[in-house]
């Protein structure tokens, strides 16, 4: 990457405008690209009948996670576990309805919890099938010292070996081209059908092992083991292989256990109260009891929130390294925006053509048509179809047809800072830098008009680039004509995003190498908090290490190699799936659309992930009371009728209000999947708000809705003949 | 002047008094625990006892500071009043050794549980040397260690959460000792005794003879309720005229009992730099207290209107409003001074005060526990809530992560798992459920009553249930000390952790933890952790016995 990250090329495939309204995890949805081989056909839908169907599908697993070695890794499930355990040695001891109904739903607890673990794991597996199908059994052509090739598996590969890899042919593995171009289809990892470039040097050498070389070829030197390629790892990952318990939900399930642990001695303690009072517990009533109160819920549906929540990355084509990355997205206070293909389209685009003073105005924009005609850069494209849209047709065909005359092109190069044309006639026309032209015309015995000069310098105030047209007639002085206004546009959308960060608390740097000026225009233009103009990648670094000492978490994009210190340096740090393997090795998420405003999207998620966890634990506590209600009174309304004054549900023997008490609490975990394979909704919003509204819904919703669910329960249970 | 009118007035005084004590104290303390210079009898106190002021304590070590200082204290009582026989002064005061212990430990740990009657049990240099010293300084040990949890709150780097030798000194030198030195005037002033006289023999109107005894009263008084100690000079407490002749006393007993605990929430704020937080605080502990002084004070005017009455344990010249409210207060404060008997409340009001004990002593709880205590809730709190944002919870910028809210939860965990493992083992072992005077669903009450008041530090007895026995005197012991000194190790862990972490930025995403909203939930939480461990206990105590 050049200095200056504004003039990072785009490869074809990271151009595609990902903005738009659309925005927060669960309501996302890609545009019109269709993505048949993408990872996120598998997660796009979750309507109720695919996921009954897929319940059903994962019924064998459930069985199959009953082992206690794995229930284990979830304490709240693992008491449940044993408390079926001993309702059943119970039920078998002293069989009667009660005994065994009570058992079954039990037993139905756990499985629901498995569940909803496997079917989380499971779209993973998905995901992770249609990868492997891609990494078959390849053969590579290793180059030896002396320069001659030979055919070894590619899995004998190692670090510093040199493959070629000629059309046709799979990349055997990770690795930078060393020589070469070629276009590759990375569709097995992307999702996307149009092949892009990859090309020794610069930002675009990293190819990934499994892609296929459709043209030309290239030589790779490879940079990973294999089993630790860049698939390898997203298999992994997304299989659930690697996950590992984020810092979040091993403090959440910290507190869980400390619950669970404070109703065992609650419950335990009732037994010898209950004996001095008179009416010893049965085991299944006292287990029935310990399961209603212990945080089933959120336990249940603990794992399942992340796995899910790691899955919903991947279906917007973004690969978490780690959880621990994906929470920290949620904490992030300080966003590193690249102008450049993130805030604007990333090239700029003739807005305007100004006429020199007392020229006419069809004059420049004649000079300004030809002298583009050759460019083949978005810029030239932009100040062809503006002036082209000038022009009356037949001048355009004139224009047009000054190439076929034998009209020689004159290219940009770093040196000249500007272009154009010399036709046959002998005329040269040139655009480009203002004072690489005005030398250039007063070279050639030109004068350069005051007005020209005073609209060059209006222009760069305003942020925008002038470019100078003059050309110059066969034995006559150069003439300056006038100056093309090139703009750096803005995306549509892009203000009204920045002030939803605002609102949740995300401060927005929008990095460039542009000068102060032209930032100070855009990053005004663009709503962003603050702006770090002619940054290098060590200014980019000074402002991240600045941000984390003063306490906040940081975010940001890269691609080129020389982003990768920052990229290990943030907290959340996001290579595009285009960038160098450099980059891709220090950030902790790839995304594979290489779309730079995907990071407002991973905020989100990050966020909807926690909150999630929050309002389901808020939720799950908060069902206590009304098991309380259902459960105390039926325990003890024989000893002190009395106590039926609590029975406010009205439930019709004490054994209904128990069986459906625990009935509900199975089946709240099964109606509650949807929910924690989705997120709950969030909208980006200010934390008061937030709060208020979680508490509402999953707080007084956790304190009604079972109410209402055990009355319901019970209604049915004292119907049935039993 | 009905008793509702009277009632209420009492109230809104005692209210008007604690609003407009509680801003010179609570920056008072501010000051107290944040001046750089020392006084002169400070320094000699740590001349004395080779202490260097200046340096400053990392938690473990500030833990040990506390842990060695009460397990000193606690010995040398013990060996007070096992000694006090042969020690002068005796006036054939005596107690064994299990009920010297559980005493040694209740007076140590600021329960002032006591197994023995207070007027005869404790000879009066016991009561000078032994007891007075604890009541200044147990309070004071509570006082170090919230002090110790703000700071670690407050500061943004270090290891270091200040010097407990010259907290512990400038707790009782600069707060205590002033405070109770005014108290006991005031109470002298309203007609408590004070006096170095021997017992006086006198005859009653029935003809019989009774032994009344004198003693150094008001000094005591003062400080039994301004550190929330609770330890009578007499067996009955502030329900003793000698101790608590007057409803003007009573309400100045009331006040003085809650005057700390309700200022130290504007000192944390002052502490940590945002007044609101303290505020937050005040009103978290403020509406705890109104909803237990309501739901009291309505059980025991319902009660007294029906056919029963309700002045049955209390005294006519309080009557119930003013018996209500200083019960509340009491519970609420870990206090344990009772001015009418708890045991005699209606199955709700009693079991209200239970409440009120069980809810881990937050409202506003004891002198500096009370603090701590409401800080845990409310890293529980901002925990669930801060999930419920989107982001890792902090408190004042500082994360609750594992360690955290491992520390919060364990310290949480250590009074429920006494009260209802003991309670548990109570109810079937005769030896215990012998000393019960009431059978049923009030007998159950009696023992857990007494475990909640040793495990929480409260001190106050329901009564009728006699628990000078060794079994007991030896679990309620280790009760109060557990339910004391496990938490405060956590309490300090806890501060250590936060002390070295870098305070955060406040921003639109971070949870504010001073509106309406948290402070909402911040009660809700407290309530709803105390209800749903205790409901089971609860429903087959008070709610049975109100029920049938």
């Amino acid at each position: 990457m050049t200095p200056s990250p504004t003039t990072t090329p785009s490869s074809p495939d990271a151009t595609a405008p990902h903005v738009g309204g659309a925005h927060g995890g669960s309501t996302h949805r890609r545009g019109d690209s269709v993505r048949e081989t993408s990872l996120i056909r598998s997660g796009k839908a979750l309507s109720l009948g695919t996921l009954a169907r897929q319940l059903v599908a994962t019924f064998p697993e459930a069985v199959r996670k009953l082992d206690p070695r794995h229930v284990w890794h979830s304490p709240v499930v693992f008491v449940v576990w044993i408390g079926s355990l001993l309702t059943t040695v119970d039920a078998v001891v002293d069989p009667s309805w009660f005994a065994w109904s009570i058992t079954v739903w039990l037993w139905a607890t756990v499985l629901f919890a498995n569940m909803a673990e496997a079917v989380a794991e499971g779209r993973g597996k998905a995901q992770a099938a249609t990868l492997r199908a891609t990494r078959t059994t390849t053969t590579a052509q290793r180059r030896r010292a002396d320069g001659s090739v030979e055919a070894v598996a590619a899995s004998d590969l190692t670090i510093g070996d040199v493959v070629v890899v000629r059309p046709g042919e799979v990349i055997p593995g990770d690795g930078d081209v060393v020589e070469g171009m070629a276009t590759v289809d990375e569709s097995a990892i992307t999702g996307e059908s149009a092949p892009v470039i990859r090309e020794s040097g610069g930002d675009r050498c990293a190819v990934t092992g499994g892609t296929t070389v459709l043209s030309d070829g290239i030589t790779v030197s490879i940079t990973t083991r294999p089993g630790e390629t860049f698939i390898d790892r997203m298999i992994a990952l997304v299989e659930g292989a690697a996950r590992q318990k984020t810092p979040n939900e091993i403090a959440l399930t910290i507190l869980l256990t400390t619950l669970t642990i404070i109703f065992v001695l609650a419950v335990m303690a009732i037994q010898p109260l209950a004996i001095y009072s008179g009416q010893e517990q049965s085991v299944v009533v006292l287990v029935a009891l310990l399961v209603c109160l212990i945080p089933t819920t959120i336990g249940a549906l603990l794992s399942a929130i992340g796995i899910a929540g790691m899955d919903r990355l991947v279906q917007h084509n973004v690969l978490a390294m780690s959880g621990r990355a994906v929470e920290a997205a949620g904490d992030v206070s300080t966003l590193l925006l690249d102008k450049t293909g993130t805030i604007t389209f990333g090239n700029r685009r003739a807005s305007e053509l100004l006429a020199a003073p007392g020229l006419p105005g069809v004059e420049v924009t004649e000079a300004a048509y030809l002298a583009s005609l050759a460019d083949e850069t978005p810029e030239g494209r932009s100040i062809v179809e503006l002036a082209g849209r000038g022009l009356a047709d037949e001048t355009r065909a004139r224009l047009d047809g000054v190439r076929r005359e034998g009209a020689v092109l004159v290219e940009f190069t770093a040196h000249t800072r500007m272009s154009g044309i010399d036709l046959q006639d002998g005329t040269a026309v040139r655009k480009g830098a203002s004072d690489a032209v005005c030398r250039w015309a007063s070279d050639h015995g030109g004068g350069v008009p005051s007005g020209v000069l005073t609209e060059v310098a209006g222009i760069a105030s305003s942020g925008g680039t002038p470019l100078v047209v003059a050309s110059m007639q066969p034995g006559e002085p150069a003439r300056v004509l006038g100056v093309i206004h090139l703009k750096d546009v803005v995306k549509p959308g892009m203000k009204e995003r920045f002030a939803q960060l605002r609102a949740m608390g995300i401060r927005t740097v929008m990095i460039t190498g542009d000068n102060p000026l032209t930032a100070q225009s855009i990053a005004a233009e663009a709503g962003v908090d603050d702006f770090l103009a002619e940054a290098t990648p060590e200014d980019k670094m000074a402002l991240i290490k600045k941000e984390q000492a003063g306490g906040r978490l940081v975010a940001m994009t890269g691609d080129g190699t020389n982003d990768a210190p920052a990229l290990a340096q943030s907290d959340v740090g996001v290579a595009m799936n285009t960038g160098t393997s450099a980059a891709k090795e220090a950030a902790n998420m790839v995304d594979l659309d290489s779309d730079p405003t995907k990071l407002i999207d991973i905020v989100s998620i990050g966020k909807q992930l926690l909150i999630t966890r929050g309002a389901l634990t808020t939720f799950s506590i908060a069902n206590d009371i009304a098991k309380y209600f259902a459960i105390i009174p039926a325990m003890f309304v024989v000893l002190f009728p009395g106590l039926d004054a609590l029975n406010i549900m009205g439930l019709s023997t004490p054994k209904s209000a128990m069986l459906s008490a625990v009935i509900f609490n199975a089946l709240i975990i099964v109606a509650l999947i949807p929910l924690s394979l989705r997120g709950v909704r969030y909208r980006p919003s200010g934390s008061t708000a937030l709060l208020r509204r979680n508490i509402l819904v999953y707080g007084l919703g956790g304190v009604i809705a079972p109410f209402i669910g055990i009355k319901l329960i019970d209604l049915v249970v004292s119907h049935l003949p039993l | 002047m009905s008793d509702t009118v009277s009632g209420l007035l009492t109230i809104a005084v005692l209210v008007a008094a604690l609003a407009a004590a509680h801003v010179p104290l609570g920056s008072w303390m501010a000051r107290v625990f944040t001046d750089a210079r020392h006084w002169r009898v400070e320094r000699l106190v740590y001349r004395l006892c080779r202490v260097d002021p200046s340096s400053e304590q990392r938690w473990s070590t500030y833990a040990v500071a506390v842990l060695g200082f009460s397990v000193v204290g606690v010995v040398l009582l013990f060996t007070l009043i096992a000694l006090q026989g042969v020690l002068p002064f005796a006036r054939g005061a005596t107690m064994n050794l299990d009920t010297a212990l559980n005493t040694a430990v209740s007076f140590v740990t600021n329960t002032n549980w006591q197994s023995y009657a207070g007027e005869s049990g404790t000879s009066p240099l016991v009561q000078t040397l032994g007891l007075t010293v604890q009541n200044f300084v147990s309070p004071a040990v509570g006082l170090a260690v919230a002090v110790a949890l703000v700071r670690g709150l407050a500061r943004s780097s270090g290891a270091e959460i200040g010097n407990f030798w010259v907290d512990l000194v400038r707790g009782t030198v600069r707060v205590l000792l002033p405070l109770a030195v005014v108290g006991a005037v005031v109470l002298l002033l309203g007609g408590v005794i004070q006096n170095l006289a021997s017992p006086t023999e006198v005859t009653t109107l029935s003809g019989g003879s009774q032994v009344i005894q004198g003693g150094l009263v008001a000094s005591q008084e003062a400080v039994k309720e301004l550190g929330t100690n609770g330890g009578g000079y007499f067996n009955a407490n502030s329900a003793h005229p000698f101790e608590n002749p007057t409803a003007f006393t009573n309400l100045v007993e009331i006040f003085l009992l809650l005057v700390i605990p309700f200022s130290l929430p504007r000192t944390y704020g002052i502490l940590v730099g945002d007044r609101r937080q303290g505020w937050t605080v005040l009103g978290f502990m403020a509406t705890l207290w109104g909803l237990m002084v309501a739901a009291v004070t309505w059980a025991e005017v319902s009660a007294a209107s029906g056919p029963l009455g309700g002045l049955e344990g209390k005294e006519v010249r309080f009557g119930v409003w003013p018996s209500a409210l200083f019960a509340a207060s009491t519970t609420g404060t870990s206090t344990g001074a009772v001015n009418s008997m708890h045991e005699s409340y209606s199955a709700l009001g009693g079991g209200g005060a239970l409440f009120s004990i069980l809810l881990g002593e937050v409202s506003p709880g004891g002198v500096g526990s009370g603090l701590y205590g409401a800080l845990l809730l409310a890293v529980l709190t901002v925990f669930i809530a801060g999930l419920m944002v989107g982001r890792t919870p902090e408190l004042l910028g500082k994360q609750v992560g594992r360690r955290e809210i491992t520390l919060v939860a364990l310290a949480l965990l250590v009074m429920p798992s006494l009260v209802l493992v003991f309670t548990g083992i109570g109810m079937v072992a005769p030896l215990v459920s012998s000393q019960m005077l009431a059978s049923g669903p009030h007998g159950l009450t009696e023992v857990m009553y007494a475990y909640a008041s040793a495990a929480n530090n409260n001190g106050s007895a329901f009564a009728g249930f006699s628990a000078d026995t060794p079994y007991t005197n030896l679990t309620l012991a280790l009760c109060m000390f557990l339910g004391r000194f496990v938490p405060i190790v956590l309490v300090l862990a806890l501060a250590g952790s936060l002390v070295a972490q870098r305070r955060r930025p406040v921003n639109a995403g971070t949870l504010p933890t001073h509106t309406p909203t948290f402070a909402g939930l911040f009660v809700g939480v407290a309530i709803i952790v105390a209800g749903l461990t205790f409901f089971p206990a609860l429903a087959l105590g008070p709610l049975a016995e109100a029920l049938s």
